[in-house]
């Protein structure tokens, strides 16, 4: 067996792994905890598909809320049954077309991705001519007109109102399913020759067109295939939480996101996955600083928002000390986990060295 | 081949380029000679078709009149260009780079083949082809930079200061290759600030200044002519 083969069997292994962890924690685990393992999953896709977008392509892009808006709501539409619809549509009768569609959950998410990347390519035509700020300024724009569209157009939405009752069908095995497949796709289209021309759109776009590459149509695609899978987060965010309503896709959201991103590091698939494991357990383990607490006589009154500020500062941290986010470009590989093995030591010098020359250009 | 007429390039109000003409011959070293600012590179820009606001005409053999497409055209019409700076992928290998440099081809046995050759013009490359762009020294990349652009098989390759910042032997290597490059059939244009250098080379010489033609010649006329001697070859 050659070494491709082996690295693919170990990784098979690895998903195998995996899904025995899922089988061990949906037996043993109590709801709490399986609610953030299953958030842990919704962010790491939502990272990933943005690392596509911002850290492989190098397009600032805040339009993720946006297109989790498009797949939670087009999914939701197609899987509630026609005596939900009727009774939750109390302000404007929902629209006739909708009323007794109904789809099975994973087609429903598909829809809803496919919805989400269809949007995308509307907004892609005029916005990604745009370059640097000026594009995350126009693509955070077009997530708030998402946004007020959803909230004025009833009759499919149900406006402010918000939808409730969801059937939660997004649980473990979704979730995770979902992610092997996410992160399956882009790292393949990541590894083909198309993964190197949007490389070289991020590093060099001149360089890139006097080779011959039509740059706009390969940011567009990057752009489209980040949001078919933002609103794949978007639908099992949906799913999971069994209630959507507008407010819910601010641009806090995107935030969220682009922290777990830049927090991993841009340009990393795994750097996504590890920032969304480290910073979706932070956000629920912060909780603590928000209940009162004791320290022998004192007594340190609960402050709401405190893991917010305690998040701020490890943000500026990352941001002043390691800048290029947790594991910068670099990317798990068999090869990497081997070396580590035999050696951590050698392996951790030999991996700063490695950073620092690939930072002086 | 390709032959430029009265071509004006602007960049916002200021006028680069002020009514080149140039003529290009099948099989040739035709360079370009002049200090900063004297609309060399411009020039090459405007045949790759990265500056927009040009007028005039630049036509090429078989494929009329190429100013106003797009620079991802060019490329396909057979005009490759290294450009100044050199512009390497800083994260992707040598390797990566080149494939990346033959794009607009299909042919992926001619592809490998034309990988080879550019290995065997910079054996440096091929130690190096699995590293990273961005860790390879100013040199090595000129290098790459030239290999990738013969990656996309032109007929006419531009080549915009391959000397910039090398070591003088280095630059002798660099010249020979350009030479032995343009031995196989392919066209060149050469942009250069080392002026005897090129000029040993050149078939045909234009000397720029400020956005204009002011001499003309075979490389060897302008290598002796006297004023050429006081302004770009010390005397």
């Amino acid at each position: 067996m050659n070494n491709s083969a082996m690295h693919r069997a170990y990784t098979l292994c690895a998903v195998v792994l995996l899904f025995a962890i899922l089988f061990y924690a949906e037996n043993n685990l109590d709801t709490y905890s399986i609610q953030i393992l299953n958030l842990v999953a919704i962010n790491a896709i939502l990272a990933v598909s943005l690392n596509l977008i911002y850290g492989f392509t190098g397009m600032f892009s805040l339009g993720h809320a946006g297109f989790m808006a498009i797949g939670a709501y087009v999914c939701t539409v197609l899987i509630l049954t026609p005596e939900q619809k009727e009774s939750m549509w109390i302000l404007e009768a929902i629209h006739p077309w909708l009323a007794n569609l109904s789809l099975p959950f994973l087609l429903a998410v598909v829809v809803g991705g496919i919805a989400a990347s269809l949007v995308g390519l509307i907004i892609a035509i005029p916005v990604l001519r745009l370059g640097g700020d000026y594009l995350g300024i126009a693509t955070l724009g077009f997530a708030e007109i998402i946004r007020v569209v959803i909230t004025n157009a009833a009759p499919f939405t149900n406006g402010s109102l918000g939808i409730k009752g969801i059937p939660q069908y997004a649980n473990l095995w979704c979730n995770y399913g979902w992610l092997v497949v996410t992160v399956y796709v882009i790292v393949r289209l990541l590894r083909s020759n198309v993964g190197n021309v949007f490389k070289a759109i991020r590093d060099d776009e001149i360089a890139a067109r006097t080779m011959g590459v039509n740059t706009f149509y390969y940011r567009v695609l990057s752009f489209c295939v980040g949001a078919f899978f933002a609103g794949v987060g978007g639908a099992l965010t949906a799913a999971l939480i069994s209630t959507i309503d507008p407010k819910m896709f601010t641009f806090m959201l995107t935030f969220n996101i682009l922290m777990i991103v830049v927090a991993g590091g841009l340009g990393s698939i795994t750097g996504s996955i590890v920032g969304s494991i480290i910073i979706t357990f932070m956000l629920e383990w912060l909780r603590i600083v928000e209940n009162p607490i004791s320290l022998g006589d004192f007594e340190i009154p609960g402050i709401p928002g405190m893991r917010m500020v305690i998040f701020s500062v490890m943000l500026m941290c990352i941001i002043l000390f390691r800048r290029e986010g947790l594991l910068g470009m670099r990317e798990f590989s068999w090869d990497a986990l081997a070396r580590f093995v035999k050696n951590p030591v050698r392996f951790f010098s030999r991996a700063s060295r490695s950073t620092s020359g690939a930072s002086g250009k | 081949m390709l032959s430029i007429a009265d071509l004006h390039v602007y960049y916002g109000g200021i006028h680069a380029v002020k009514g080149i003409s140039l003529d290009i011959a099948k099989g040739q070293i035709v360079t370009l000679v002049g200090a900063n600012g004297a609309g060399k590179s411009s020039t090459v820009r405007a045949v790759s078709g990265l500056v927009k606001s040009c007028t005039g005409s630049i036509t090429y053999e078989g494929h009329g009149n190429i100013l106003g497409k797009a620079p991802e055209e060019i490329v396909r019409t057979g005009i490759a260009l290294s450009p100044e700076g050199r512009r390497i992928l800083p994260h992707l290998t040598v390797e990566e780079n080149l494939q990346l440099g033959a794009y607009i081809r299909n042919d992926t046995q001619g592809i490998a083949k034309d990988k080879e050759w550019v290995y065997s013009l910079f054996p440096r490359l091929k130690e190096r082809a699995w590293q990273a762009g961005g860790t390879l020294s100013g040199g090595e990349q000129q290098m790459l930079a030239v290999g990738r652009a013969l990656m996309s098989n032109p007929d006419i390759v531009m080549l915009d200061e391959p000397s910039l910042g090398l070591a003088p032997k280095l630059v002798n290597e660099i010249f020979a290759i350009i030479k032995h490059i343009n031995s196989l059939g392919k066209t060149i244009l050469l942009i250069e600030q080392n002026a005897f250098a090129a000029l040993s080379i050149a078939h045909k010489a234009y000397i720029l200044e400020t956005g204009t033609v002011v001499l003309e010649g075979t490389g060897q006329e302008l290598l002796h002519n006297p004023e050429v001697k006081k302004a770009y070859l010390g005397g």
